[in-house]
C-alpha cells in the first residue's frame, strides 16, 4: 500500500516536471484569454444596453473616452482575436504534447511563442486604450489606426507561427521514436489546426506588412482598398475555423469520454480535419459578395466552396452525435432519440459543451444562408450576422472554451471546480441567453438593422426593430449573469476549490481507431498540395488583376 | 467491433452522407438559377474612379437621378462621412433604378430596406446594383459599414410616388 502511494507520487511528481512548460503555458494564455474575455464581454453588455437607449458611455468615459465604437472596438479585438488566438495557443500547446505524450521540442520556443504574442497584445492594447484604433477587429483601411495597432496584431499573428514550427519538429522527434504508428488523434488534429490557420494567415501578413504597416507609418501616401479587403478576407474566413477547430478537437477527442464511451469514429474525424485543411482558405471572398472591383463570377465559386466546406461539419455532426449515442445506450439510453436522457447531463464539462453544439447547428445553417452569393443581399452587414457569430465563435467556440476550462483547471491546479452546480447553471443561461439574443438580432437583421451601429443615438430605429430590440438586452443580461457565475466559479476554484484532484486528461477511446487509419490521414504534405493549387486556382487570378490594377492613392481619415 | 455491426455503421454513414452531398448541392444550384434565370444578381467589378477627382468625372460630378430610358433610372450617390449625396431620392413607382454609387473618403454601406439593394462603397471604387421598385412609398437607406463617429447618424431615403 505504501509502496502504491509512493509510486502514485511519484507518477504525479514525473508529469509535473515532464509537462511543466506546457501546463505553465497553458494556464498562462488561458488566464490572458479570459482577462481579455472579461473586458471584451462587458462592453457587449454595453452595447445592448445602448440599444434600448440605456447609455453607460458617459460614466466610463475618462477610460472610454471613444464611447460606443471604442467600447465596440474592444469587444471585437478583445473576444474574437485576443480571447480565442491565447486560448487556442495554450489549450493547443497542451493537449499537443499530452495526446502525443511527449513534451515540445523546444521549450524555449513555447515561451518565445508566449512572449511575441504578448508584446504584440501590449503593443496593440496602447492604441486600443487611448482611442487611436477604433476601427473594428476588421481594421479596414482608409480608417486609419495608429501603426502601433497594426505591428502589434502582427506579432500576435507572428508568434502563433512558432507554435507550429514547434509542434513540426516534435512530431519528426516522435516518429522517429514510433516509426509505423499513426500520430495521436487529438496532436493530429492541433497540428492541423495550426497548419491551416499558418497558411491562412498569409493573407493578413502581406495586408498588414506590404499595405497597413508602411501606410499608417506614413512611408507610402495612400493604399488600395479592395485588395486589402481581399488579402484581409483570406485570413478572415479560415479564422472561423481556426477557433472552431480546437472546440471541435475537444467535442472529439475529450466529450466522447465525458459523455462516458468512446469516439464513433477516428478515420472520419481525420477526414473532417483534411477537408478544412483543404478548404478553409479558398472560400474567404464569400465575405465580399457585396463589394464592388471583384468578378461576380469568383464570387460565385467562393460561395460553391464554401457549401463544399459545411461537408466536414456535417461529418463532424454525425461523428460526434453518433459517439453520443454509443454513450447514452451504454449507459442504458433506450429508444430513437431517448438515449439523450442517459447521458451524464450533471457533468459540467460535459453539458457545457453539447449545448454549444446544439446552438452551433442553428449558427452553421445561417452561415450558409450568408454564404449563399445573392442570399446574402438580404443579411450582409445586418444585425444578423452579429447573430450569426454569437452562435457560432460567442457558443459554440467561447462556451466549448468554458466547458474545457471546468477539468482543465482543476487538472493544472490539483483542485476540484469550486461549485459544479453554479457550473451547470453557467452553461444553461448561457444557451439561454445566448438563444435569445442571437434570434432577436438574427431577427432585426431581417427587418434591416445595420450591424456595428450606435442604434441608441440613430435617428432612423424602425418601429419593427423597437418592438424586437428588449430581447436583445434580456438575452444580453442573461449572459452577463452566466459569465458573472463562470468567473466567481473559476476564480474560488484556483483560490479555494478542495485540494486533491488528480485524474489523467480525459481522452477518449475510439469504437474505429488508429488501427483503422490509413497512412494518407496521418500525412500533410499531399493535403497541403491539394490546398495550394485550390488557393491558387480560386484567388489567383483575382488577386492577379487587383495587385497589377492597384492604385494605392487612397490617403485615409480618421473619422472617431 | 463484430463485423455486422461494423456494417450497419457503413450504412448510417453513407444515409448521411448522401443528404450531407444533397444539400449543399441542392442550395448552389438554387442560387445559380436566381441569379441569373431570376436576375437577383450581386455587385460586380465594373471599374474604378479617382475620389480626388470626383468633381470632373461623369456621372459622379452630378449626382442625383436621370431618366436613361422609359421607366429606367440611373441613381448616382456619393457617400462621404456622414451623409449620402442626394440623400432623398424620388422615383415613380415601377420603375428599374441603378444605383451608381462611390465615396469620397472612407468605406461606407448602402443597403435599402425592403428590397435586394446591398453594397459596399469603396473608395476608388464604383459600385453598382440595380432594383425595381413596386410599392409605393418611403424606404430607408442605411450605412452599414462602420465608418467613424457618425456612422449611426449616415441614412437616407428613397421615395417611390
Amino acid at each position: 500500500m505504501a509502496r502504491a502511494i509512493t509510486s502514485a507520487r511519484s507518477m504525479v511528481a514525473e508529469r509535473v516536471d515532464r509537462f511543466g512548460t506546457e501546463k505553465r503555458l497553458a494556464a498562462i494564455n488561458i488566464i490572458i484569454a479570459f482577462s481579455a474575455l472579461a473586458v471584451g464581454g462587458l462592453m457587449g453588455v454595453f452595447q445592448v444596453l445602448n440599444y434600448n437607449n440605456i447609455d453607460l458611455y458617459p460614466a466610463v468615459k475618462p477610460v472610454l473616452p471613444g464611447g460606443y465604437y471604442q467600447g465596440l472596438t474592444l469587444h471585437g479585438v478583445l473576444n474574437v482575436l485576443v480571447f480565442t488566438t491565447f486560448y487556442i495557443i495554450g489549450f493547443l500547446t497542451f493537449i499537443f504534447a499530452k495526446s502525443l505524450d511527449k513534451p515540445l521540442a523546444s521549450p524555449a520556443m513555447a515561451w518565445a511563442t508566449l512572449g511575441v504574442m504578448s508584446t504584440g497584445l501590449l503593443l496593440a492594447a496602447i492604441p486600443l486604450l487611448l482611442n487611436q484604433a477604433t476601427v473594428m477587429f476588421t481594421f479596414y483601411p482608409p480608417l486609419k489606426a495608429s501603426s502601433l495597432y497594426y505591428i502589434g496584431l502582427t506579432l500576435v499573428v507572428a508568434g502563433t507561427w512558432l507554435l507550429l514550427l514547434n509542434m513540426v519538429l516534435t512530431r519528426n522527434a516522435w516518429i522517429k521514436e514510433n516509426p509505423g504508428k499513426r500520430t495521436p488523434l487529438a496532436s493530429f488534429m492541433a497540428i492541423t489546426t495550426m497548419t491551416m490557420w499558418s497558411v491562412a494567415t498569409i493573407g493578413i501578413a502581406s495586408e498588414m506588412l506590404f499595405l497597413l504597416i508602411p501606410w499608417s507609418l506614413g512611408l507610402v501616401p495612400g493604399t488600395d482598398i479592395i485588395l486589402a479587403r481581399t488579402l484581409f478576407w483570406f485570413t478572415g474566413h479560415p479564422i472561423v475555423y481556426f477557433w472552431l477547430l480546437p472546440a471541435y478537437i475537444s467535442w472529439y477527442s475529450l466529450v466522447p469520454n465525458h459523455a462516458g464511451g468512446k469516439l464513433f469514429s477516428e478515420p472520419m474525424a481525420r477526414v473532417s480535419f483534411i477537408l478544412f485543411l483543404i478548404l478553409s482558405a479558398p472560400i474567404g471572398m464569400h465575405h465580399q459578395i457585396t463589394d464592388p472591383g471583384i468578378s461576380e463570377a469568383w464570387k460565385l465559386v467562393h460561395a460553391l466552396f464554401t457549401f463544399v466546406v459545411f461537408f466536414p461539419s456535417l461529418l463532424t455532426f454525425f461523428n460526434v452525435v453518433a459517439s453520443l449515442e454509443y454513450s447514452g445506450r451504454k449507459r442504458g439510453g433506450k429508444g430513437w432519440l431517448t438515449w439523450i436522457f442517459s447521458l451524464p447531463w450533471g457533468k459540467p464539462e460535459f453539458t457545457t459543451q453539447v449545448l454549444a453544439m446544439l446552438l452551433f447547428a442553428f449558427g452553421g445553417i445561417g452561415g450558409l444562408v450568408n454564404a449563399s452569393y445573392n442570399l446574402n443581399l438580404v443579411v450582409h452587414n445586418t444585425s444578423w450576422v452579429s447573430g450569426h457569430f454569437h452562435l457560432t465563435v460567442g457558443t459554440a467556440v467561447a462556451l466549448s472554451f468554458m466547458g474545457i476550462t471546468y477539468w482543465l483547471v482543476p487538472y493544472l491546479t490539483g483542485r476540484h471546480l469550486w461549485s459544479r452546480k453554479m457550473a451547470l447553471t453557467q452553461a444553461w443561461l448561457w444557451f439561454v441567453g445566448m438563444g435569445i439574443f442571437s434570434h432577436f438580432m438574427h431577427e432585426l437583421g431581417l427587418r434591416g438593422m445595420p450591424r456595428r451601429t450606435m442604434i441608441g443615438g440613430a435617428p432612423y430605429v424602425l418601429d419593427s426593430w423597437k418592438l424586437l430590440l428588449p430581447f436583445t438586452m434580456i438575452g444580453g443580461l442573461i449572459m452577463f449573469v452566466s459569465a458573472a457565475l463562470y468567473y466567481l466559479n473559476i476564480i474560488m476554484t484556483i483560490s479555494a476549490g478542495k485540494k486533491g484532484y488528480n485524474e489523467p486528461v480525459p481522452f477518449a477511446k475510439a469504437l474505429s481507431g488508429p488501427e483503422d487509419t490509413p497512412q494518407i490521414l496521418d500525412r500533410f504534405v499531399p493535403w497541403l498540395l491539394v490546398s495550394a493549387v485550390l488557393i491558387l486556382v480560386n484567388y489567383g487570378p483575382t488577386l492577379f488583376n487587383l495587385v497589377t490594377n492597384a492604385r494605392f492613392n487612397i490617403p485615409g481619415l480618421s473619422p472617431w | 467491433m463484430r463485423d455486422n455491426s461494423k456494417f450497419v455503421g457503413y450504412l448510417f454513414e453513407v444515409a448521411w452522407i448522401l443528404p450531407s452531398v444533397a444539400i449543399p448541392v441542392t442550395l448552389f444550384v438554387a442560387v445559380v438559377i436566381t441569379a441569373f434565370a431570376v436576375g437577383i444578381r450581386v455587385p460586380t467589378d465594373v471599374g474604378r474612379v479617382d475620389p480626388q477627382a470626383l468633381a470632373q468625372t461623369v456621372p459622379f460630378d452630378n449626382p442625383g437621378i436621370r431618366e436613361m430610358a422609359p421607366g429606367v433610372y440611373e441613381a448616382t450617390v456619393i457617400a462621404q462621412t456622414f451623409a449620402f449625396t442626394p440623400g432623398e431620392i424620388e422615383i415613380p413607382l415601377d420603375s428599374k433604378v441603378t444605383f451608381t454609387l462611390t465615396s469620397r473618403d472612407v468605406i461606407h454601406g448602402f443597403k435599402i430596406e425592403g428590397t435586394d439593394v446591398n453594397g459596399m462603397i469603396v473608395p476608388g471604387q464604383i459600385t453598382k446594383v440595380t432594383t425595381t421598385f413596386r410599392r409605393p412609398g418611403e424606404y430607408l437607406i442605411v450605412c452599414h459599414e462602420f465608418c467613424g463617429a457618425g456612422h449611426h447618424l449616415m441614412f437616407g431615403k428613397v421615395i417611390v410616388k
